[in-house]
């Protein structure tokens, strides 16, 4: 039982942390888009 | 004179009905993030409430509804890479070696999941975390460090400079993939052999519950692939974007 427990922990903490890897990304690519629109329009 | 259409035209159908949907594309992700949600409720379901016990190994043989799956997963991951990779050497299209690249990181993903469930089952089933010298544990091994060294590929070089060699990279990887397959039937191994000429070789239940475990990590895996595909894609927009302020 403890290796069963442990297999589907260490799978769900996996597709976990890419999720939230993707989701940092996400967050930084926003970030990102909202400097350069800043940019822009201090430029226009 | 040229007869039919070229297969690359053809493989070009989906993304460019991907690109018509514009801003529906979210709606459309999210609508597979719930698909695949569910699905793996599912797969949670019937791998550990559904499927019998096995006589042998008890609830640890529950751990095949994972492995399989992660390993299919894998597989398929490593496939679109060397579709993408040959399709871009075709077309120049950069859209093809993004997605190969948001394929082979989640494929990397999965497949590292797909090892680590393995050496668990290993421990259990054969007494040893790792039996060097099963030759599809190896093969799977060189398999992984391939899709790895492609990552690393990709992470270390300047954006869209080495697109031509992760292609070939991604292209040549492959290979492996039915030497992973095939190992069990070409040499000697302890590892069991659940896909034969007949079917499925399991007891129906469980076969059932490894078809919608199949058919759950599938989903989660377009889903994740969408993601990355289209963070990848507004990466690119955001560059092509700074590049034309400048």
């Amino acid at each position: 039982m403890t290796y069963l427990f442990a297999a589907y922990l260490v799978v769900w903490i996996g597709f976990f942390l890419y999720l939230l890897s993707l989701s940092e990304r996400q967050r930084r690519l926003s970030k990102e888009l909202e400097a350069l629109k800043g940019q822009i329009s201090e430029g226009g | 004179m040229r007869s039919g259409r070229d297969p690359s035209e053809v493989l070009e159908i989906p993304i460019l009905f991907w690109y018509i949907f514009g801003d529906m594309r979210w709606k459309l992700t999210y609508l597979l993030d719930g698909a695949s949600s569910t699905g793996m409720v599912v797969a949670l379901f019937m791998a550990l409430l559904y499927a019998p016990t096995e006589r042998t190994m008890g609830h640890a043989q529950r751990i095949f509804y994972l492995h399989v799956p992660l390993a299919w997963v894998s597989f398929l991951a490593f496939f679109v890479v060397f579709l993408g990779g040959i399709i871009f050497l075709r077309t120049r299209d950069l859209r093809w070696d993004r997605l190969a690249l948001s394929s082979a990181e989640v494929g990397v993903l999965f497949c590292t999941l797909m090892l680590i469930t393995g050496a668990i089952w290993a421990k259990v089933a054969w007494g040893v975390w790792w039996p060097w010298g099963d030759p599809r544990l190896t093969t799977t091994l060189v398999l992984w460090l391939i899709y790895l060294g492609y990552m690393l590929l990709r992470a270390l070089s300047e954006e869209g400079r080495t697109a031509k060699v992760a292609a070939v990279f991604g292209i040549v990887g492959f290979l492996d993939v039915p030497v992973v397959f095939f190992s069990v039937r070409w040499w000697r191994s302890i590892h069991g052999v659940v896909v034969t000429s007949k079917g499925l070789n399991l007891d129906p239940k469980m076969a059932s519950a490894l078809w919608v475990c199949l058919a759950a990590f599938t989903l989660l895996y377009a889903c994740l692939l969408l993601h990355r595909f289209l963070l990848e894609e507004a990466r690119e927009e955001l560059s092509r974007t700074g590049e034309e302020v400048v």
